[in-house]
């Protein structure tokens, strides 16, 4: 069965009524032996919460009933707060005697077949009644539920005789479907006890639900305003009562009126009601609807592991134990299904539960699995341990793209946390710092093939985001390959055997003596592939049938978000052999490194005597132009920049010194630092910059806060150990040397301000980036492409008639799209 | 749409990748039989990378706009080239584009001149000239006479006294206006002292020449052209001017792009304001993606933003837009209407537990059930 639409309307008193179990009339909810009023809010028709009671009305268990509405007569009509607008724009248009329209019937071209807004009907209405004469009084809403005519305030039973008399006729006319009356309650539907449950605490005392406290209060002021009308009271007394009974509603309905002090639970803490349910993050919408809890995960740290395949994820035993897999028993598979049932729920792979064919399910015991081994027959449905090569999905959080939750092959392993391959890292943004995953099973086999044919790791290694591979090698795979390929390394006939057999057993292996770091690498590329491209330093690389002839391999051929080669591979090979691929050149890569040992030294940073001198010169350079530019300024002298004040001026100057100044310390240092191990890092694009050099190496250079100079502090100078006015190098932030001589600390408080604004930029960045997300989901959602190849949306209309005005799916094609050159090439 | 995206109807390729054959084959010399086979091939490799049905190409998009968007700078300003405007970028940049924002925070113009106008002299001569003049700007020594009830200002250039008084006369009424020597003398109509300082406030802020909104201007060459860049922008009154290469100016205001240009012009400019953008950043993402959100906006014919008052607050579902923002108003106001939701999109069929029409859930298998018979 399928929903196929849902209707929105207001509800009817006869509606209310038809579907009411039962009519509330007491105020207690409970009598003196705990057991729930007939009649109270609590009634036994009203549904079951208690385990064990059987529904009153349907006869259901707890679970089996849903729960029945009822119903409580008010005994003076009330507004329902979030129609007060609705009443308001009608009251305006409709007579205040006769409930005409107040359209005079010359204009009803104007209005018929129409659909005018209140504002507009309201705006063709006339101060006099056209049909009856009537002067209309001035109206207006004191928000949220009070109406004022004239000097007179309308009361519930007025405004509803009025609608009451509207005819539908009119109605039709301004478009409200419904009859107004009912935007009034004169009966207030009670929501089941199911959806205000009462829990029992420990010492057996009943603690309600706010809906029920809400409910009480609304049930005791209708009751008291009863008895009073029933006793003749004065009608200010009436009045009070009224009043209090339509905020009790209204609060009921909504908490967080404007105007309409909250009401409270007896602690003082804030009644959560009808609208405080459904609002908010988690609200019923976004928090149960949208987003839901599940059955059948797991979460836990993840740790990486080097020799597990890119789409495998290493699970623990002891999960591998709790969640299963429902396998409809057979011919063929019964023996293997009995030996699981044999295991029993302790031993992997076991099964935890049968189910017999007619429903009824079982728990496996040691004690009981004999005997539920000797009973199974097709049919029955076990559930038994995940095992190896079981199809799962892998999610880690915050899910900011479609590769955050990818398919991954089971690995059943010891331990306690999930191994994923490292470069599985990259899409999922994860680290080992702590960082926890998500694990679920698919429990039909629809699932399980939606996974396998759709989101499994080969599949998203191209990434729909810039026609990339976001998948690849990471780190120190980076630097492995990098000095594995460079020039002059040359592996002798056990040294290559030895680690590339321990990458892959079947690769052939020449019969050489000795082979060099290419021919090593070559050994894993595919017989006929040739690309041709610019390393991450700009030298040629050349790979010719499977050959590397020249140049390194480096971050710009393998690297993840970056590599070429992998680009290339992933069009013309297929993901699953890129994933093989990238699987043996990251093990290569460590291997290699294994052989020899890397580490990095803070000496790798030393530099010559005759590189300090120049950088000190350097330095000193731009200190004395800094000096001149400050002595013009002072002077009034300097040469203004178009539009900008002196300050202005100075400091756009002496920023440009600065960066240039940096950057020929920079250009020194590579001039003079020697072939080490943190260079090579740098060149091959593994990780960290000439920038990190050049600011332990030589100098930091210029603090920023906000883009400029630090100046912010004391009164005209940043510390008090500074003359006022101050405008000299050290004094706003300029950090002359590297991170290794050490810095003062001025300067250590100067790059203090600097960490702390990126810190903030960056948890600020984070919440607006995330809200644009969700807007911009929120926006497009439900756009999909059509069979027709256009682009639509949920109302079937037209966005785009060819998506992306070439049709190309990035996940497909490499960042060209369709290189018309290189198929004519192949003709 | 643009003509780009039209396909060749006779080979069902885009247009872009039919130029593209024309152009290889005319390069090597292909013969007719090769060039057949050509686009045969094309053809196969094209098929093999469209977009198939059912793909949710709308939540890809937005995913791969706002994934990377959290490796953009916050810091709302930044210099942009030797020029040195001030220019809003980054991600505040990026969310009032999508935001569809009245006013940008840095409204900027890019003039380009007509050719025979394209050179140095002209475009400082320009530069000067487009720069929005106020009393404030061309007057100094701005006095209170309190005796009187008089303000008096000197003007800095003789010859403009006459404009500069004609100009208050026009802007303020209830004024006198005497000139003496290279004096303007104004006598407003108040009763209290007090209000002598609001009327020099206004009077200082009259436009006297230049363009309305435009606060500076700044000559920079690219390749061959002469361009001039300003802050603030008013492509009305710049249009008019004769020098100016209308086919060209171009500025980063979407709304009065479409108020002027229309609404195909302010679909341009926002994709190209935001790959701008996102290429500041270094940030890689296809274009395709801004184009679907940029057409997104200006379905309608109008300029509608990202959000619970734009696309996002216009979709039909009511339990898409509940779910979205503002909850009990969406739900209140389906009631009184007696909307229907057709549970077409992916939210209202999470929300009841069924399977969305989208992707795999786009078809259904249907067996005959005389063949099952047989």
């Amino acid at each position: 069965m399928k929903v196929e639409r849902i209707e929105f309307s207001i509800v009817s008193p006869e509606m209310i009524k038809n579907m009411a179990a039962a009519k509330i009339t007491k105020t207690e909810l409970y009598d003196q032996e705990g057991y729930p009023i007939e009649g109270g809010l609590m009634d036994p028709r009203l549904g079951v919460i208690d385990p064990g009671v059987r529904c009153r009305t349907c006869g259901g268990s707890v679970g089996e009933c849903y729960g029945h509405f009822g119903y409580l007569e008010a005994t003076r009509p009330v507004i329902h707060v979030h129609y007060s607008k609705i009443i308001f724009a009608l009251l305006k248009v409709f007579c205040r005697k006769c409930s005409k329209l107040l359209i005079d019937p010359k204009d009803m071209e104007k209005v018929k077949g129409r659909k005018l807004s209140f504002k507009e009907l309201a705006a063709l209405s006339r101060k006099k009644c056209p049909f009856c004469n009537t002067e209309e009084k001035k109206l207006k809403l004191i928000k949220p539920y009070t109406f004022v005519e004239g000097a007179e305030t309308l009361t519930a039973t007025v405004i509803r005789e009025r609608f009451e008399k509207i005819s539908d006729e009119d109605l039709n006319l301004v478009g409200l479907k419904s009859r107004p009356e009912w935007l009034i309650l004169t009966l207030i539907p009670i929501p089941p006890v199911t959806v205000r449950p009462s829990i029992t605490l420990e010492t057996g005392e009943r603690s309600e639900d706010d809906l029920t406290h809400k409910l009480v209060d609304i049930v005791r002021i209708n009751d008291r305003l009863k008895e009073n009308i029933d006793l003749g009271a004065p009608d200010f007394i009436i009045e009070d009562l009224w009043e209090l009974l339509q905020y009790h509603v209204s609060t009921y309905f909504d908490n967080e009126l404007t105007g309409v002090p909250p009401a409270r639970h007896r602690s003082g803490r804030i009644l959560k009601t009808l609208s405080q349910r459904l609002k908010t993050k988690e609200g019923r919408f976004r928090g149960n609807l949208a987003g839901k809890r599940v059955n059948f995960s797991a979460r836990t740290v993840i740790s990486p592991d080097s020799k597990i395949e890119l789409d495998e994820v290493g699970v623990p035993e002891v999960i591998a134990k709790e969640l299963t897999i429902p396998v409809k028993v057979n011919e063929t598979n019964i023996e293997t299904v009995k030996t699981f049932i044999m295991n029993g729920p302790e031993v992997w792979p076991g099964a935890n539960y049968v189910i017999r064919p007619d429903g009824r399910r079982k728990k496996i015991t040691v004690l009981t699995k004999e005997e539920i081994a000797k009973e199974i027959i097709p049919g029955y449905i076990v559930e038994r341990h995940l095992k190896n090569n079981d199809i799962v999905m892998f999610n880690r959080q915050p899910s900011l793209h479609r590769m955050s939750l990818m398919g991954h092959r089971v690995r059943v392993m010891p331990g306690k946390t999930f191994r994923i391959h490292l470069s599985t890292t990259t899409p999922y943004n994860a680290d080992f710092d702590g960082d926890e995953m998500n694990l679920h099973v698919p429990q039909t086999e629809e699932a399980k093939v939606e996974i396998e044919n759709l989101m499994m790791v080969p599949m998203n290694i191209r990434s729909p985001r810039f026609s990339g591979p976001i998948i690849g090698a990471i780190r120190d795979h980076i630097t492995g390959l990098y000095l594995l390929t460079k020039d002059d390394i040359k592996l002798t006939r056990p040294e290559y055997t030895q680690i590339v057999r321990a990458v892959d057993k079947n690769v052939e292996l020449p019969d050489k003596e000795s082979l060099t770091g290419k021919e090593v690498f070559s050994l894993f590329l595919p017989k006929d592939l040739s690309i041709e491209f610019k390393s991450n330093v700009g030298d040629v690389v050349i790979i010719e049938n499977g050959k590397l002839t020249k140049g390194v391999i480096d971050k710009v051929a393998v690297g993840a978000e970056s590599g070429k080669l992998l680009d290339k591979i992933e069009k013309v090979y297929g993901g699953e052999f890129t994933k093989k691929f990238i699987y043996n050149i990251t093990r290569l890569a460590i291997e290699f490194l294994m052989k020899g040992g890397f580490s990095i030294s803070i000496s790798d940073q030393d530099l010559s005597d005759v590189a300090r001198k120049e950088i000190k010169e350097v330095i000193e350079k731009i200190r004395r132009e800094v000096d001149e530019l400050n002595r013009q300024y002072m002077k009034g002298e300097l040469k203004l920049l178009v539009g900008r004040s002196p300050k202005e001026s100075l400091n756009h100057m002496v920023k440009t010194i600065l960066r240039n100044g940096v950057n020929e310390a920079q250009k020194v240092l590579e001039r003079h630092v020697k072939e080490n191990p943190t260079l090579a890092m740098v060149k091959s694009g593994a990780r960290g910059s000439l920038v990190n050099m050049t600011q332990t190496a030589a100098l930091v250079g210029q603090e920023m806060v906000m883009g400029e100079r630090i100046e912010r502090g004391y009164y005209q100078r940043t510390f008090p150990h500074f003359k006022r006015g101050t405008v000299g190098l050290e004094a706003t932030g300029f950090v002359s040397r590297g991170f290794k001589d050490g810095i003062n600390p001025f300067e250590f408080f100067f790059d203090a301000i600097n960490s702390r604004e990126s810190l903030m930029d960056k948890s600020l960045k984070t919440r607006h980036s995330g809200y644009m997300e969700r807007r911009l989901v929120g926006a497009m959602q439900d756009l999909k492409i059509e069979y027709d190849g256009t682009v639509r949306d949920s109302a079937n209309r037209v966005i785009q008639f060819l998506p992306g005005e070439d049709g190309l799916d990035p996940s497909k094609v490499q960042k060209v799209g369709i290189d018309v050159r290189t198929i004519a090439d192949k003709l | 749409m643009s003509e780009q995206s039209q396909t060749n109807s006779e080979s069902g390729l885009p247009s872009r990748l039919v130029e593209e054959i024309e152009q290889v084959s005319r390069e090597k010399k292909l013969s007719k039989e090769k060039k057949e086979k050509l686009i045969e091939e094309v053809k196969k490799v094209y098929q093999q990378s469209i977009f198939e049905p059912g793909e949710g190409i709308g939540i890809i998009a937005a995913q791969s706009i706002s994934e990377p968007s959290t490796q953009m700078t916050m810091r709302t300003y930044h210099f942009a080239g030797t020029a040195g405007i001030k220019v809003t970028y980054g991600l505040p940049r990026l969310i009032e584009i999508f935001d569809a924002k009245k006013e940008p925070e840095t409204p900027m113009m890019t003039i380009y001149l007509k050719k025979e106008f394209n050179n140095a002299t002209e475009a400082a001569k320009l530069a000067e000239d487009v720069v929005e003049k106020k009393i404030l700007n061309v007057t100094k020594r701005i006095s209170l006479n309190l005796n009187e009830n008089s303000i008096e200002f000197e003007v800095i250039d003789k010859r403009r006294i006459e404009a500069v008084s004609k100009a208050v006369r026009e802007f303020l009424k209830n004024v006198n206006v005497k000139t003496k020597d290279d004096k303007v003398i104004v006598i407003p109509k108040i009763e209290n002292v007090k209000e002598l300082q609001t009327v020099k406030e206004k009077i200082l802020d009259i436009h006297v020449g230049g363009i309305k909104d435009v606060k500076n201007a700044i000559v920079r060459k690219d390749g061959e052209d002469w361009i001039i860049n300003t802050i603030g922008t008013n492509l009305k009154d710049v249009f008019i001017i004769k020098e100016v290469d209308e086919k060209r100016t171009y500025t980063n205001d979407i709304h009065e792009t479409y108020t002027i240009l229309g609404i195909e012009a302010a679909r341009s400019v926002i994709i190209k304001e935001a790959l701008k953008t996102m290429q500041e950043q270094a940030l890689d993402i296809d274009t395709r993606y801004v184009i679907l959100v940029s057409d997104m906006m200006t379905l309608s014919g109008e300029v509608n933003s990202i959000g619970r008052y734009g696309v996002a607050g216009a979709k039909t579902s009511i339990l898409a837009r509940a779910a979205f923002e503002e909850t009990i108003k969406h739900l209140v106001r389906a009631s009184i209407r007696n909307e229907v939701d057709n549970l077409q999109g992916i939210f209202e069929n999470v929300m009841i537990g069924q399977v969305a029409p989208s992707g795999t859930g786009m078809f259904d298998l249907i067996v005959k059930a005389d063949e099952e018979k047989e």
